[in-house]
This record gives structure tokens, sequence and C-alpha cells, in this order.
């Protein structure tokens, strides 16, 4: 591997296009920009759609949707919440049970779009690793916010969530939240790569036990196709997931299974081999098409 | 332990190492987490809770910080607290001063809370209590002064309940009233239009958390007329007649002095309204 940093997904853009090689970044940034519009269309514009934020909203009067986080931490300091957060709670664990519990982190949180600047900004300076922090952090993190709400009866972590406190922010007025948000990306750009959203942060954490059994998995369909170029790996927010999947560790199949994986897409954007499509847990998806179908019984027989 | 260790003893031991650094770090941070949730655990003095807000400590953790009770406020009084305010950050608040509760009888933002961080309960918005009005400021409130300024009292969506007008004689002038603005707490909701309305530089009259606002009695305590009136007359055994030692044939009364006693009268013995009597019907003594 060279030394210089070298420009990931080069040569997917140059097998398929720049928009092919895009084409999953481009969507997961129209639907994390799309939700703050829609949300931020009610105070800017007067168009109410929908009211609240991520922790609760309700959309048209109609659809109720609650954190199931947060709510847990109210439960857990010994209040009840009314019907609609109940049900709002429930079709987000449904959601999330099926198409993979941190999508949310993904597609939805809009932190991940300042991890992923400080994240593309550490790429172009060439800024490579630093502090050591195990990704099991976040568990840690998830069991001590709930334990601090326990002792103190009071949802602590809501004081300082960053999740929670940009969203609410930017809809309901920022204040002082700005400097917790920046300190989440000097974070990441400097501390821990992808620190914040890959080793730290609670919500992540609870959203990947939901998603633990999803249904909606990367697909490696044509991983006997890899040429080992490493771009998946780059751009990986959580790399540590492609292995087994990918190059079959212990007679893996070929579908990642750790419910670390965002569901993000951007290793089928710079694969320029096509190794990576989305489908369910069980069988392959249709993006696979019938082609893709021999290489995959090409790689169970060479596992078995 | 000279030799190296077992392939299982070393994962075992990075497995221990690994645990015990994980639960001291992200503990030490629990700590201060939880220090710093107890210290932005009371309500700032000028911070009003929306109508129907449950006691400060299952408020905060019943608010799940959405924001749906600011949104659905008619009068956009709510805000939520921003993380340098000192109380709970994400929670709803109204400044009384700025923006007072309008007192919508169809109370929207307790409609509009998914958790029963706003009582549901509540349907009167006559009953909210979401702080308590006091008169602060007797030195330069307009009607201890002796004007007839009783905005106060005339904004008050409870009006001759929540606040009366006392009067009082005056006794700097010594001929004129002075109509004192009196908060009752049983009819106060804490809506703050009095705090807003009044026209001094600085609010006279001021909306606290009831925490703050109200006093009690101790338990023991007990109103003598209250118990007098329920047990129907005096608690106490009546006092003895008083006497006093006037000369033969002489008598006192207050305001008159001494007098000689009629025969006649000397004759039928005690006076026929004596407190003695008067005590034992129940009446004042």
């Amino acid at each position: 591997m060279s030394t210089l940093p070298r420009k990931i997904g080069a040569e997917a853009i140059a097998e398929k296009g720049w928009l092919a090689a895009h084409k999953w970044l481009i969507l997961r940034r129209v639907s994390q920009l799309g939700i703050l519009a829609v949300f931020l269309a009610g105070p800017l514009l007067g168009l109410w759609i929908v009211k609240g934020n991520l922790n609760y909203s309700y959309t048209l009067g109609v659809l109720p949707l609650a954190d199931p986080y947060v709510l847990l931490q109210s439960m857990l300091s010994g209040m009840l919440p009314e019907v609609l957060a109940i049900a709002g709670a429930g079709i987000v664990v449904v959601f999330y049970m099926l198409v993979g519990g941190r999508a949310y982190c993904a597609w939805v949180c809009p932190v991940n779009l300042v991890a992923d600047g400080a994240s593309l900004i550490r790429r172009h300076l060439g800024l490579r690793g630093g502090a050591h922090l195990p990704r099991t952090t976040r568990y840690w993190m998830l069991a001590m916010t709930l334990t601090v709400t326990v002792l103190t009866g009071t949802l602590a972590w809501e004081m300082l969530n960053p999740v929670s406190m940009l969203h609410r922010g930017l809809i309901f007025g920022m204040g002082m939240g700005w400097v917790v948000i920046v300190a989440v990306f000097l974070f990441d750009l400097f501390v821990v790569e992808r620190g914040w959203c890959g080793h730290v942060c609670p919500t992540g954490a609870f959203y990947s036990l939901i998603g633990r059994a999803s249904m909606l998995r990367m697909h490696l369909p044509r991983r006997d196709a890899c040429n080992n170029c490493m771009d998946c790996y780059a751009v990986c927010p959580e790399y540590q997931v492609i292995k087994p999947a990918l190059k079959a560790v212990d007679g893996a199949p070929p579908v990642i299974l750790d419910a670390q994986c965002v569901n993000c897409g951007r290793c089928i954007d710079v694969c320029s081999k096509d190794v990576f499509a989305f489908g369910t847990r069980f069988g392959l998806s249709r993006n696979a098409g019938a082609q893709s179908q021999q290489p995959i019984e090409d790689a169970r027989g060479g596992v078995s | 332990m000279s030799t190296s260790p077992h392939p299982d003893t070393a994962g075992r031991r990075r497995f221990i190492a690994e645990t015990a650094r994980m639960a001291c770090g992200v503990g030490m941070i629990g700590v201060g987490l939880g220090l710093y949730a107890r210290h932005a655990a009371a309500l700032p003095p000028a911070a009003i809770r929306p109508p129907g807000a449950l006691p400060e400590e299952q408020f905060s953790s019943a608010c799940i910080r959405c924001g749906l009770c600011v949104r659905d406020c008619p009068y956009d009084i709510l805000h939520l607290a921003k993380p340098q305010d000192p109380m709970a950050t994400g929670t709803p608040y109204f400044v009384a001063r700025q923006a007072p509760c309008e007192m919508c009888e169809t109370i929207p933002c307790i409609k509009a809370c998914p958790t029963a961080a706003l009582d549901h309960a509540l349907k009167e918005i006559n009953k909210a209590k979401m702080g308590l009005a006091v008169l602060v400021a007797q030195e330069t409130c307009l009607n201890f002064l002796g004007l007839r300024c009783d905005i106060c009292y005339r904004v008050c969506p409870v009006i001759d309940k929540a606040i009366t007008l006392d009067p009082q004689t005056n006794v700097r002038t010594g001929h004129h009233t002075m109509f004192i603005p009196v908060v009752h707490s049983e009819h106060c909701t804490g809506c703050g239009k009095c705090e807003k309305s009044c026209p001094t530089e600085v609010a006279a009259i001021k909306v606290f958390p009831l925490y703050m606002a109200k006093g009690q009695l101790s338990a023991h305590y007990r109103l003598g007329w209250v118990e007098k009136e329920k047990a129907g007359g005096s608690l106490v055994a009546p006092d003895i007649e008083h006497r006093y030692h006037t000369p033969e044939g002489m008598r006192y009364e207050y305001g008159k002095g001494l007098s000689t006693v009629n025969p006649s009268e000397a004759a039928s013995g005690a006076p026929a309204q004596g407190p003695t009597v008067k005590a034992l019907k129940g009446d004042k003594l």
C-alpha cells in the first residue's frame, strides 16, 4: 500500500461513473437533510408537517414517533409516558428491527453529518489513527447512562446527549449547544478516528442492540471478485464488520451480520467490482441480480 | 510469574484489564454526569413550568424534551431550556415578565404532551398551579404608596379570588385608604399576568415556583378559630368571671368608672350577660 493517501473510490468512479459511485451517499444525505428540512419547515416556513424533535415527534397529527432510548430512560427514572409516546416508541423499535438498528445512525441522526465532516477533513489532511478506544465503549456508555438515570431519578444523559442537543438545537434554538457539537467534531478529528459515532455514542449502541436480528443486511454477492483495493475498509465507519463476510473468516456467509454495521451503503458506492449489495438477512437482494448467483455459489464452494 | 502466561490466561487478563479500564473510565464520566444532573435539578426562580407540570423532580424525569407543548402553545410563550440555562436542558418553561400564560381554556400544551410530565388530569385551567404570585416589593408597589394602580388585581384571570384588594388606613396621610393587593394561594394559578402587567420598572409582584413562594405551618399548628368552629364552641374551659375589688356598695364598669350599686340590683346578684355566659354560648370573648 502506498503511503500517500489515495483517493477512495477512484476506481469505482472510473468504472461506474461519479453518480453511480456516490449513489448511496447522495441518497443518505437526502434522507438526513430531508428529515431535518421537514422538521425545520414548521418553525421556519410555518409548514407544520411534523412537530417536535427526534426524542418525540408527531407527524400530520397522526403518526407519533418516539426515541425508545429516551423513553426507556424516562421509564427507568420512574415515570410512565402516555399512550402516544409508547405507540411512537413501538413503531420506531419495529422499524429498526427490520431495517437494521444503526440505520438510524447513517440515515437519520444529524450528528452523523458532523462525524462525516470530521472524517472527510481527516482524509484530506492525511490524519491517521489517534488515541485507542475500544469500540465496546459505547455499551459501557449505554449502561452508564441508564445507571445514572436510575440513581439520580432524572434524564441525566439528556443534558449532554449531542444527538438530541443538535437536533433540538437546530429546531428550537442552539444556545451553547454548539460547544458540545464542536467538541464532538474535534474529538473525531484529532482524538479518535470515528470517535463519537464509532466508539462512544450510547444512542448508536442502543439502536445496534435493537437491530441485532434485523432483516436488512449488507450482502457480498460477488465477494470473490474482490481485488483487495481496500476502499471499502477506508470508507466504512465500522470497518471491522467487513472482514468476516468479505474474507469468509471461519466460514462466514457473504452477509454482514455484525450489529455495528450502519447500513450506509458506502461500500457499494466505492467498490469497482460490485462486491456489495443490500439484501435481507436470509436471501439475496434483487440488486444482486441473476448474474451474481454464480459467484456466490463459487464463494460458498470455496469455503466448504 | 516468571514464565510466559498461558494464552488463555493472557486473554483473560486482557479481558479483565479492559473491563476495569472501561468501568473506571466510563464510571468517572457517569459520576460527573450524575453530579451535573443533580446541580441542575432545581428550577431557577424566573422559570415557570407550563400548566399541569409535575413537581420538579418528577417533571425532569417524565419530560422527554420533545417541545410539543412549545409548538402547541398558541401564544408562543414557552421555550426549551438551552444547555447554558441553569435547569434541565431541553425542558419547557416560560418567563412571566416576558410573556405570561394566557390560560387557554382547552390547555393545548397539556394535550400535546406525550408523557405524564404535564398532568393530563388537569381539565380546568383555573385549577393550574404553575407558581404563586408574591408581592415582593411593598416599598415600590404603587398601591402600597397609596395610589389606586390596581393593575395586578384587574388583569388577574381569577379576579377577586386570587388577588383581592384589602382596604387599610393610610397612616401617612391619616385620612386615606390604601388598597393592598393580597394574593390567595388557593386560587392563584401562577399564570404571571400580574407580574407581566406591573407598571413599575421592576415588577413589585412576581411569580415564583411553588416551592419557593409557599410557606407551610408546622404540622402540629391549629388555628383556634377554625377548631372552635369545628367543635361548635370554645375548646377551653370558660374563664372565671372577673371580679373587681370595689368598695362595698360600689361597682366598676369599663368606660364609666365607679358608681353606686342600685339597692334592688344588688339584691338580684350578678348581671345577666356576664363573660361566662357569653363564653358558654360560643361567642367571642
